[in-house]
């Protein structure tokens, strides 16, 4: 029952602004996409610490100087912000219990696009889990452009609720996973949201969602294994999700300190960066360090991905996106940080996500897989 | 015209000090910003709802291929030697990769009593250049800012920079289709934007592609067309085109949406280090030899390229020399290094192929301004 209400209301708010293309007035459809829509949105409006039509120098909803200071002048929210009551917000209690179920919770982010975060965030997903005993959750909070559900083979799922919260798609016993994906109406939608909205849907993947859900589904034969675990880890007080993988979008903004706020009581056990070898790509990965160093995010390392080009035909090696700086070992010398490894470009990877295939799975030989695995295998230890 | 402009909302915190403009009102054109862009001829956007696909070469590559072309029918931009004059805008503020592409990180922006200057590449000012990697102090400082100081920012770049008579603005943008696209189409209400979108072959970017292609539509913004970009690569050693992303999805996905299909640039690893390490290259041959005391010069993998670099660079230097002589002092860094970089980028393999597009770029957005002018 309560699946019906929560889905809908997604469908509703981002299906609703049709193309109502008056000439002369695109933009003011543009503002309904992006604000209008809120009540009945999946975000239903949660305040944020920023509201939308803020000044630029806004000190935040929370701050002491709320409605106080100087870049306050003018602003509609002014006095409500002056005379609301400061506190710390009444979902983080509720996020820390639902994120007591999970052991180590990883970021994967990068300053740069395509650069191989989701792609990584599924190896790492599938590679974890292929030990029986190991419970693994993905969560996308790549809002605009939610790519974990392709790259997973889960493209068509949908999302389904029960009472304890929203139940994640699981890709096979012991690997689930979150994703805006599930929950537009066509995979051509657009998420045209400003930050409140992307901040809100985050909250609600780490409050709603009911991570552990699908241990206690109840197939015949296997069930009473699962159950078993269940029990067993909950009498030992063991959390019963092992590994938390959060894939993020480019950048360091809304999402990114979105994920990091909500986070912070129950703890972040570190961040996987990466890269491509070329400046451009390190220039922005300079960015998200400062980022990590600025929020006390510990950072795990840096993989370097698409590092040199093996042709298939002859097996020669080239390099497509050259380390004119020497690439991410250099950057991780010159700034102190764990390197994990690179990976070669392999034609193959692109096509296995594009299907929805474990590489590593099903080419276990290639030089890219043994990269993998053996980055994978450093990542493990280190969040041991 | 623009009959949306005119929403007589009242702008909150107009009276507050200087620096402190108000964002609240995302209506109404700015008339700042109407001062500024009045004197654009045309805005194209680079759009893409997936990451590393190429915008901001695609950006780069287009500006360099406009601003050496003659400027379009037409043109009020005054220009002195016959080149269309053009202006590159990179609004992915968290990631800003225009000005290394351009070979001008480092670089400054400086304020002038009509606003702030943009950095140039040339002496004729030719190809003016905009980005918040020029405002940072430090390559490892980044940019956290929530949606409103975006939006603050992508306004002021839009207002308050003195772009000066132009032929094109081209936009960079970051993935996606969030605040800065929100937010810059909202500035941009008015001044009648078209957008080129870019996508590699694969599935994947291909699916993010459409999300960007159904924001253009809810938002009524035209699109130009579609480049695939990185498809195919030529390996060096046997000459075997291996298709790293697939092939043809672009196109594909062009003709199922009703969009022109403007061509393929394939992946084209001398372009990748002409555009990644442009300064490098062009310090190297200014000075005939690295004397760069940064990091990059420790590094030996560049030693192998510096005899090539140098001979060439001692060529180049000549030129250079006579040139700095007749330019003011301040204008030789961007004179060396962005003629290097152009000069290069007219030497490498995608230089002919992005040519075609660029002219297929130029008809559409002709076609889409005189669209507008027909009467309705």
């Amino acid at each position: 029952m309560l699946a019906v209400q929560s889905q809908p209301s997604l469908l509703r708010s981002t299906e609703n602004p049709q193309p109502s293309n008056q000439p002369g007035h695109p933009i003011a459809s543009s503002a309904t996409v992006s604000t209008s829509t809120a009540p009945d949105s999946v975000a239903r409006a949660l305040p944020d610490q920023v509201p939308e039509n803020a000044p630029e120098h806004c000190p935040g909803t929370e701050s002491d100087q709320a409605g106080k200071a100087s870049a306050c002048q003018g602003c509609p929210n002014q006095s409500v912000c002056a005379s609301a009551p400061k506190g710390p917000d009444p979902d983080l209690p509720i996020i820390k219990e639902r994120m007591k179920a999970v052991k180590s919770k990883i970021l994967i982010m990068s300053g740069k696009g395509g650069v191989g975060k989701s792609t990584f965030t599924a190896q790492l997903g599938w590679a974890f889990s292929s030990d029986e005993e190991t419970q693994t959750a993905i969560m996308d909070i790549d809002i605009c452009g939610p790519s974990i559900p392709t790259i997973l083979g889960l493209a068509n799922q949908s999302i389904h609720a029960s009472s304890t919260g929203w139940s994640p798609v699981y890709v096979s016993d012991n690997l689930c996973c979150m994703s805006i994906g599930f929950l537009l109406p066509s995979q051509t939608s657009a998420v045209i949201w400003r930050g409140p909205k992307k901040n809100g849907l985050i909250k609600q993947f780490l409050k709603d969602v009911d991570w552990t859900a699908g241990l206690e589904e109840e197939e015949e034969g296997e069930e009473r294994e699962e159950r078993d675990m269940r029990e067993e880890r909950e009498e030992r007080g063991e959390p019963l999700i092992d590994y938390m993988l959060i894939d993020t979008p480019p950048g360091t903004s809304d999402e990114h300190l979105s994920i990091v706020g909500y986070l912070k009581e129950s703890g972040i056990d570190g961040a996987v960066l990466l890269t491509t070898p070329q400046e451009v790509s390190l220039q922005d990965v300079r960015k998200e360090i400062s980022f990590c160093r600025k929020m006390s995010v510990p950072i795990i390392g840096i993989v370097e991905n698409m590092a040199g080009f093996v042709c298939p035909a002859c097996h020669g090696r080239s390099d497509i996106f050259y380390p004119s700086t020497g690439g991410a070992k250099a950057l991780c010398e010159e700034l102190g940080l764990n390197f994990l490894g690179s990976v070669p470009l392999d034609p193959r990877i692109g096509k296995c996500c594009d299907l929805g295939e474990s590489f590593v799975d099903e080419y276990p030989d290639s030089p890219a897989s043994k990269a993998y695995l053996e980055v994978i295998d450093k990542i493990r230890k280190i969040v041991a | 015209m623009s009959s949306a402009n005119t929403t007589p909302t009242p702008i909150p915190g107009s009276a507050a000090p200087s620096g402190i403009t108000a964002s609240a009102s995302h209506l109404g054109a700015d008339p700042k910003i109407t001062r500024r862009l009045t004197r654009v001829k045309h805005i194209i956007l680079v759009l893409s709802g997936k990451g590393g696909v190429g915008k901001s070469s695609v950006s780069a590559q287009l500006a360099l291929s406009l601003s050496s072309q003659p400027p379009p029918e037409g043109s009020t931009s005054n220009s002195t030697n016959g080149k269309a004059k053009v202006g590159i805008l990179d609004i992915d503020l968290t990631g800003p990769s225009i000005p290394r592409m351009l070979g001008l990180d480092g670089e400054n922006v400086r304020q002038s009593s009509d606003g702030w200057v943009p950095v140039f590449t040339d002496a004729q000012q030719n190809l003016a250049v905009m980005s918040v990697g020029f405002l940072l102090r430090s390559k490892n400082d980044s940019v956290v800012w929530r949606g409103p100081k975006k939006n603050a920012m992508i306004k002021q770049f839009l207002g308050d920079v003195r772009w000066g008579d132009l032929d094109y603005l081209i936009i960079d943008t970051p993935p996606g289709t969030s605040d800065e696209h929100i937010s810059a189409l909202e500035y941009l209400n008015g001044f009648h934007p078209s957008a080129v979108m870019v996508t590699t072959p694969q599935a994947v970017s291909l699916a993010d592609n459409l999300r960007s292609l159904d924001f253009t539509r809810k938002t009524g913004l035209p699109v130009l067309g579609l480049i695939e970009n990185m498809s195919g690569y030529m390996c060096p050693h046997c000459q075997e085109c291996t298709n790293v992303w697939g092939k043809g999805g672009g196109e594909a996905l062009a003709q199922r949406e009703g969009i022109r299909f403007l061509g393929r640039i394939p992946i084209d690893p001398g372009l990748v280090r002409l555009l990644d390490d442009a300064r490098e290259e062009a310090v190297r041959k200014e000075a005939g030899e690295v004397t760069k005391a940064s990091d990059d010069s420790s590094n030996p993998r560049i030693e192998g390229e510096d005899q090539e670099g140098a001979k060439e660079g001692r060529a180049a230097k000549k030129e250079e020399e006579e040139d700095v002589s007749a330019t003011i002092p301040t204008a030789t860094t961007g004179t060396a290094l962005s003629r290097t970089t152009v000069q290069r980028y007219f030497d490498s393999q995608t230089f002919p192929i992005f040519q075609s597009i660029t002219e297929k770029i130029k008809e559409e957005v002709e076609r889409f301004k005189q669209q507008l002018q027909a009467p309705r």
